[in-house]
């Protein structure tokens, strides 16, 4: 198993080596002149030349890309041009709003897709399985943002029985400390806060989780079918153990590994989907960062944001991978 | 009395197969679903391809005396905020989402097929440099790689069609390349490797029209995630470069505003994105299993 951890760690580093190549042609070969368009046509001579040395425009394109990775490396991820502060510090305030909420969306979209699968594959061809089969083709084929401006209109300005957006009420006198709302609230002990928190998580959670909740409800009634299908499953229920026992050894011990395969891979799709389901709830993570960062043409937040969301993806997904593979042992020695 | 007539099977089993896609054309016909799906993108289609024929309004002229109308006989999508006709903007709409969504998925298939190609069809080092490059490509979620190409290229449809392209490049890559690597040994490619045919030979005429299926599969899907990601580009404020232009993540962006007044700004750009996308995923879903009639279950 360490071996394999160890393989599997390697295997990353030329994913990151071509990431960082990537994000550093992102900024650094620019059209036109990087430094100006970083800053904007209207900037002075003197921020435009504070710029060129700062991205070392003057120096070879290997020289400018090792003092790139070096900077990643020292933590200095540059500033933001709006406002001048550290980027790093600016994205580690915000990412915490962004985690809640895909954490919130991923245990919406595990917690009902699995057991709305194995529901759906109990009756397969009924018509409550054609009801689960019609949900997942809605949910995959409802963009984050109509479903999240629907769950707005619906829940928030007709019913007004949840907030329409913002991570807790405004008037909240919540202290910031780990910038998690939830973990926070529960410091300060205050769980009128926490509930508070929980009511502003419930809409972007739905909108978020719900691609990744028809995906893993599909997954799961497919893996489900596939494997009661199998003989050993047969043998177990004619030697009479019990159908409990039957579904929790025999099935879903067999069933579990693709759909934790589906749920590191739908990671990603929640992440950039948090980029657009913050900014319909005026939610303020780093999705909603980023978004504002275009409009201001802030080219470094745009490349630092990447950067933040494709190390925690890799991260999930090697995590999932070393998971995968401490459930099937198969994979370790492929 | 006559004795009962012996069947032999059904007579469908009887008869000679006519290939892979007319058999799978024959099971798509009786796929109620994807038929459902194809109405869908029917009414997509010919709405965008006579837009103008159909619209009651031009899709940039209003007055402001006409602004937030709700849904009424007149207009029967009620007006936007500029007191334009929304029925003939989420008409013209369909253009704009059309156009985008079959380029940039064309495109996807043209560059992430030529990847998977030469991955899978050439192996070794080759293969190794390309895939690493996909693995980089997938690192990055696909709606922020967009946004990130978007913003690095200026606003603009083309700009928009690439980026979308780009997101579904590594996912057909790594479809062809699988698909071709799993025929690498099959017997019939041993078959002409062994009589001297040259590996280009053997790709380009025995691999490759064996291993499109799952590719075209996927193209199908994609076409439904490419709407929804320009839609989702728009909304973001990355759309077309004139903010009048008809296209339906835009056209939310402008109404999200005026959720409490207006919510027919929101239903109908939104019904039109979803029953495109949900046309597509039927079909596509149809088409997946014709292929591969094991799938259904």
């Amino acid at each position: 198993m360490g071996k394999y951890i160890v393989r599997r760690l390697l295997g990353a580093i030329p994913v990151l080596i071509g990431l960082s190549i990537i994000l550093f042609a992102f900024v650094h070969l620019l059209p036109g002149d990087p430094a100006t368009a970083i800053l904007g046509q209207h900037a002075t001579p003197e921020r435009v030349a504070a710029m060129r040395a700062y991205l070392g425009l003057d120096l070879p394109l290997w020289q400018q890309y090792l003092g790139y990775v070096g900077g990643l490396l020292r933590g200095d991820f540059g500033s933001s041009v709006i406002n001048n502060q550290p980027l790093l510090r600016e994205l580690l305030t915000r990412f915490p709003a962004t985690l809640e909420l895909t954490v919130a969306a991923m245990i919406y979209a595990v917690g009902v897709g699995i057991p709305l699968g194995r529901f759906a594959s109990r009756h397969a061809q009924g018509w409550s399985d054609g009801a689960v089969t019609v949900v997942s083709l809605l949910g995959i084929s409802i963009p984050v943002f109509v479903l999240g401006l629907t769950l707005q209109y619906i829940f928030a300005v007709e019913l007004g029985v949840l907030p329409a957006g913002g991570r807790i009420d405004p008037r909240a006198n919540l202290h910031i400390q780990s910038n998690f709302v939830l973990i926070d609230s529960l410091l300060m002990g205050r769980p009128d806060l926490f509930i508070d928190g929980i009511r502003h998580l419930i809409l972007p959670a739905i909108a978020l989780g719900s691609i990744p909740l028809a995906i893993i409800t599909r997954i799961t009634r497919a893996s489900v079918l596939d494997v009661s299908n199998e003989d050993h499953v047969r043998t177990a229920r004619a030697k009479g153990l019990k159908e409990k026992r039957v579904n929790s050894r025999h099935i879903m011990r067999n069933a579990w590994l693709p759909v934790v395969t589906v749920i590191g891979i739908q990671v990603g799709g929640l992440l950039g989907g948090a980029v657009i389901t913050e900014t319909v709830f005026a939610w303020n993570g780093v999705g909603r960062f980023v978004v504002e960062a275009i409009n201001n043409r802030d080219y470094l937040v745009v490349q630092n944001t990447i950067l933040i969301f494709a190390l925690v993806f890799l991260a999930v997904n090697l995590i999932v991978d070393i998971l995968y593979a401490f459930i099937n042992p198969r994979i370790r020695y492929a | 009395m006559a004795a009962p007539a012996i069947r032999v099977g059904r007579p469908v089993e009887a008869r000679a197969s006519r290939g892979l896609w007319s058999d799978a054309f024959r099971r798509l016909l009786r796929n109620r679903p994807a038929l459902v799906g194809v109405l869908f993108i029917a009414l997509f289609v010919v709405t965008a391809l006579i837009a103008p024929l159909i619209a009651p309004y031009a899709p940039l002229a209003g007055t402001l005396a006409d602004r937030l109308q709700p849904p009424n006989t007149a207009h029967l999508m009620g007006t936007d905020l500029q007191g334009r006709d929304e029925l003939s903007r989420v008409m013209y709409g369909a253009r704009v989402s059309l156009v985008a969504g079959v380029a940039s998925v064309v495109m996807g298939v043209f560059i992430g097929g030529l990847i998977g190609a030469l991955a899978g069809g050439l192996g070794g080092k080759v293969d190794s440099v390309l895939m690493r490059v996909v693995d980089v490509m997938l690192a990055i979620p696909g709606i922020l790689l967009a946004i990130g190409i978007v913003a690095w290229l200026d606003r603009g449809l083309p700009q928009i069609m690439f980026a979308v392209a780009m997101v579904n490049v590594p996912i057909f890559a790594r479809i062809l390349r699988g698909s071709l690597l799993s025929l690498r040994e099959s017997d019939y490619v041993i078959a002409s490797r062994s009589l001297g045919a040259s590996g280009f030979r053997v790709l380009v005429r025995h691999m490759l029209p064996n291993s499109l299926t799952p590719l075209i599969v996927a193209a199908t899907l994609a076409l439904a995630t490419a709407i929804i990601d320009v839609a989702g580009l728009g909304f973001l404020g990355l759309g077309p470069p004139d903010p009048r232009t008809p296209e339906w993540g835009t056209m939310l962006t402008d109404s999200t505003k005026f959720l409490r007044q207006a919510p027919w700004l929101i239903i109908f750009p939104g019904l039109a994105i979803v029953v495109s996308a949900v046309g597509f995923n039927l079909l596509g879903d149809g088409l997946r299993e014709s292929l591969d009639p094991r799938l259904k279950q």
